[in-house]
């Protein structure tokens, strides 16, 4: 009963996770910049454009600039959760690789580091008036989703311990239809439960922000436009059409 | 002359970032002046609001959501991390949070929200979605006529997300409907009609031109010609129609007279495209820009000219730099030698790289000088091979003609530079209240650099800022002429072949000379 509900549960999760990441995706794709607008200076060619958005995904580039404690907060909150999630590949690949088994002991205090990062973010949110007047219900229940997930995680991982053996089964069971049971723990179910959450509101949030930054045009583009005509389709259809003299 | 004011500060020059204390509503209801149905026609919009304009208005925003990549992953992107709340000038200086641009952002969002998102559509209270009221639309007719698009928020923040490009979107919106603004639409208007947003007619043109040639050969003894419409030149110049009219412009293009005279290039301008500005941009209209652009392209093949170079303007060397290609391009009938188009900053520092000018310093050494980065040439655009040359090329072209230059605060200036506060459609009298208000951090940065190094004046290469700071500077204790043209340094400064003033420097040094031999 248990199992098949969250069998059930995370089969969903994944069809929305993906599904929806994939419309998204298709949609900015599709959708042309008719115009030139990388925010100058800019890199003159595609490869230093590239490198340009390779610097805001690792290192937050603009955001440093902007504010050194948002940027901390966040730089640390976010990877702390890559190393969080590279750890937890473990549950999902069998046999686990050398490199993730080494990748374990590095992962296993950015649980704290993501909560203390989440934690700064929120009582920022909290406590700057400017900040606090731009944030909707919205804004705060991400941050308690996402510390709710790591609370529950730690407490897995260092007061109620799981049958991880088990939880590793259950997942690859659901990869491979071969159904086993899932650990009927309390802390585990709410893990698993708002991880389920998080991953259904992924494509309808502002947690689209990791795939938009990709189609930034003012990040994303080079800044030729002398050397190079840019043109989007729906702009040559209307110079063909004539639209002036 | 300078009236003391309450923006002026006693003792100690504030921070130009000081953050404001936070004021609601404290801009509310500030607006610009509608469009009349008069103004809109032209442009293609309706002249009053519509009976259905909130259909209309959601169904223009689908289709700018569709055209737009900008707009549609940037209604959706922000985590409301905070990192630009304190960027923007109007905040700076207001204290509004709605002029905060993540704020004056969610103005847009939170409809888009309610009528394009499925969280917006089933929790709008969770996602602080709200239906388009007439309430609605009348507070984006309000901000988004207080953001100049300056774009300093997209600099910081971690997604690039560009406030201008949401403005635009907005006033795009506004106009279909039928609530336009009346300064910009009424000016593109007379851009269609007469070539230039000051309605200067050619004759006009004609005789303020002639009065300058002889101005010109007055000073130097030499018969500089500036003429317009004169087929088979190698140079259309475009400049902004304010350089044909106004101090300090229009001795910035006497300033680009004498370069092209002692270059030997020949030039002209155009009476059908009298106007480097395009105010097309503001409105966030491709249509509209794209017709103002065509202009330039049809003067340069009608005159048969083989280069295109822009006069001292900043929205215009955005839209000449980055978007000329794109709206009338390709330029393929010009010499391919020189990039299509230039400034008229890197036609002077080319000349002077290749030591074709000469300077004497000395004839500015009553200014002691900086530099305002306008935000559209600084943001939106580049100078030269290098990025960053928009901000090297200007510098240098002031050091070599000016003995006395020192730049403002870094965190003020080239890409952080702060808006003049008229930019982006907002120079008009009935925006009086937040143009003053909005050039306060960049005021503030000009206060620190007199405190530290006794600096007088100011020069640009904005046209929109030049008659900006000639309005707002004396509320802040500077006179009204302590702003300056970057070429009228130039025309000051420079020593041209056969003129007065080289003879002048002969005269100075060869009695010294005659006496060396004597000796
Ligand atoms: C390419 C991937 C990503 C990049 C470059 C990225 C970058 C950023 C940046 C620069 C911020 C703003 C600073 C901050 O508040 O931390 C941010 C905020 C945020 N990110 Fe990401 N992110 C990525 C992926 C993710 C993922 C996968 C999640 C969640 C599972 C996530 C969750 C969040 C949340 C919740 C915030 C808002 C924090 C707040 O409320 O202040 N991000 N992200
Ligand atoms: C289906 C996906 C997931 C499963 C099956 C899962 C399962 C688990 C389990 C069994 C533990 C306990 C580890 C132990 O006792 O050693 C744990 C810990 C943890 N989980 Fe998850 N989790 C999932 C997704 C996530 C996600 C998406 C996040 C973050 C947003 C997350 C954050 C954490 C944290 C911070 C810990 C504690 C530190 C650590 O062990 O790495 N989990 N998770
Ligand atoms: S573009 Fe400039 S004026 Fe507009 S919100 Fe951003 S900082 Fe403010
Ligand atoms: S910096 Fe960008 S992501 Fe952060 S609040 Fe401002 S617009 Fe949103």
């Amino acid at each position: 009963m248990l199992t098949g509900l969250f069998a059930g549960l995370f089969y969903l999760a994944t069809a929305v996770l993906l599904g929806g990441l994939a419309y998204r995706i298709r949609l900015y794709w599709k959708t042309p910049a008719p115009l030139k607008i990388p925010t100058t200076p800019a890199p003159t060619t595609e490869a230093g454009a590239a490198l340009r958005l390779a610097r805001e995904v690792v290192l937050f580039e603009s955001l440093f600039k902007a504010n050194k404690w948002i940027w901390l907060f966040g730089w640390v909150f976010h990877f702390a959760l890559l190393l969080v999630l590279i750890r937890h590949l473990r549950y999902f690949v069998n046999p686990v690789p050398e490199l993730l088994v080494m990748a374990q002991q590095f992962g296993i205090y950015a649980g704290f580091a993501m909560v203390a990062g989440l934690a700064g973010l929120w009582a920022r949110r909290i406590l700057v008036p400017r900040i606090r007047y731009i944030s909707a219900p919205s804004d705060h229940l991400m941050l308690a989703l996402l510390v709710g997930i790591g609370l529950s995680g730690l407490t897995m991982k260092f007061i109620d311990h799981t049958d991880i053996v088990a939880v590793k089964a259950f997942f690859i069971g659901l990869m491979t239809f071969k159904w086993q049971p899932l650990p009927a723990d309390p802390v585990l179910l709410v893990h698993l439960t708002l991880v389920a959450a998080l991953m259904i509101i992924f494509p309808f949030s502002k947690l689209l922000h990791g795939v938009g930054l990709f189609f930034s045009p003012t990040r994303n583009q080079a800044d030729n436009p002398r050397e190079k005509r840019h043109l989007a389709p729906w702009a040559a259809k209307l110079e063909a059409g004539g639209g002036s003299k | 002359m300078a009236e003391m004011s309450d923006f002026l500060v006693d003792e100690g020059v504030p921070d130009p970032l000081e953050m404001p204390e936070m004021k609601r509503g404290a801009m509310e209801g500030l607006a610009p002046f509608v469009a009349k149905p008069e103004h809109q026609a032209p442009l293609g919009f309706p002249g009053a609001l519509v009976d259905d304009w909130q259909e209309k208005a959601i169904d223009k925003m689908g289709e700018l959501l569709g055209k737009y990549r900008s707009l549609q992953v940037y209604l959706d992107s922000c985590v409301k991390c905070g990192a630009c709340t304190d960027k923007c000038h109007y905040f700076l200086g207001t204290g509004d949070p709605k002029n905060m641009p993540v704020a004056r952002q969610d103005l847009l969002r939170s409809v888009y929200r309610r009528y394009f998102t499925f969280a917006g559509k089933y929790f709008p209270k969770l996602v602080g979605a709200r239906d388009l009221t007439k309430d609605v639309l009348d507070e984006w007719y309000s901000y988004f006529h207080q953001c100049s698009q300056c774009r300093r928020c997209s600099v910081y923040c971690p997604y690039g997300i560009d406030t201008a490009e949401v403005s635009m979107a907005a006033r795009e919106i506004m106009d279909t409907v039928g609530q336009g603004q009346k300064y910009c639409n009424e000016i593109i208007g007379k851009v269609y009609k007469i070539g230039n947003n000051l309605g200067l007619p050619k004759k006009a043109i004609e005789s303020t031109l002639e009065g300058l040639e002889e101005e010109l050969e007055e000073e130097t003894g030499l018969k500089i010609r500036m003429p317009i419409d004169e087929p088979g030149c190698e140079v259309l110049l475009v400049t902004p129609s304010a350089d044909l009219f106004a101090e300090p412009h229009i001795q910035g293009l006497m300033g680009y007279a004498k370069v092209f005279h002692e270059a030997g290039v020949s030039w002209t301008l155009s009476s059908y495209a009298s106007e480097a500005a395009n105010f097309g941009m503001f409105i966030g209209s491709y249509e509209n820009m794209r017709e103002v652009s065509l202009r330039i392209r049809k003067a340069a093949e009608d005159l048969g000219v083989k280069r295109i170079v822009f006069g001292e303007c900043g929205h215009a060397w955005r839209v000449a730099y980055s978007f000329l290609n794109t709206l009338a391009g390709p330029f393929d009938f010009l010499d391919p030698r020189y990039p299509a188009p230039q400034h008229i900053c890197e036609f002077t520092y080319d000349l002077m790289q290749a030591g074709r000018l000469r300077f004497d310093k000395s004839k500015n050494d009553q200014y002691r000088l900086t530099f305002h980065d306008s935000c559209n040439v600084a943001r939106a655009s580049r100078m030269g091979d290098m990025p960053g040359g928009q901000f090297e090329i200007p510098r240098a072209i002031l050091r070599a003609t000016c003995n006395h230059y020192f730049d403002m605060a870094p965190e003020t200036i080239k890409e952080s530079t702060f808006c003049c506060g008229g930019g982006g459609g907002l120079l008009t009298d009935d925006l009086m209240d937040i143009r003053i208000k909005g050039a306060q951090p960049r005021m503030r940065a000009l206060q620190q650099v007199r405190e530290d190094h006794g600096v007088t004046h100011m020069a640009a290469i904005c046209a929109i800022c030049k008659a900006q700071f000639t309005k707002v500077m004396p509320k802040y204790g500077f006179d009204m002429d302590a702003i300056l043209s970057v070429h009228q340094m130039v025309a000051n400064a420079i020593v041209m072949t056969g003129s007065i003033q080289e003879r002048e420097i002969k005269e100075k040094s060869e009695p010294a000379a005659a006496e060396g031999q004597a000796a």
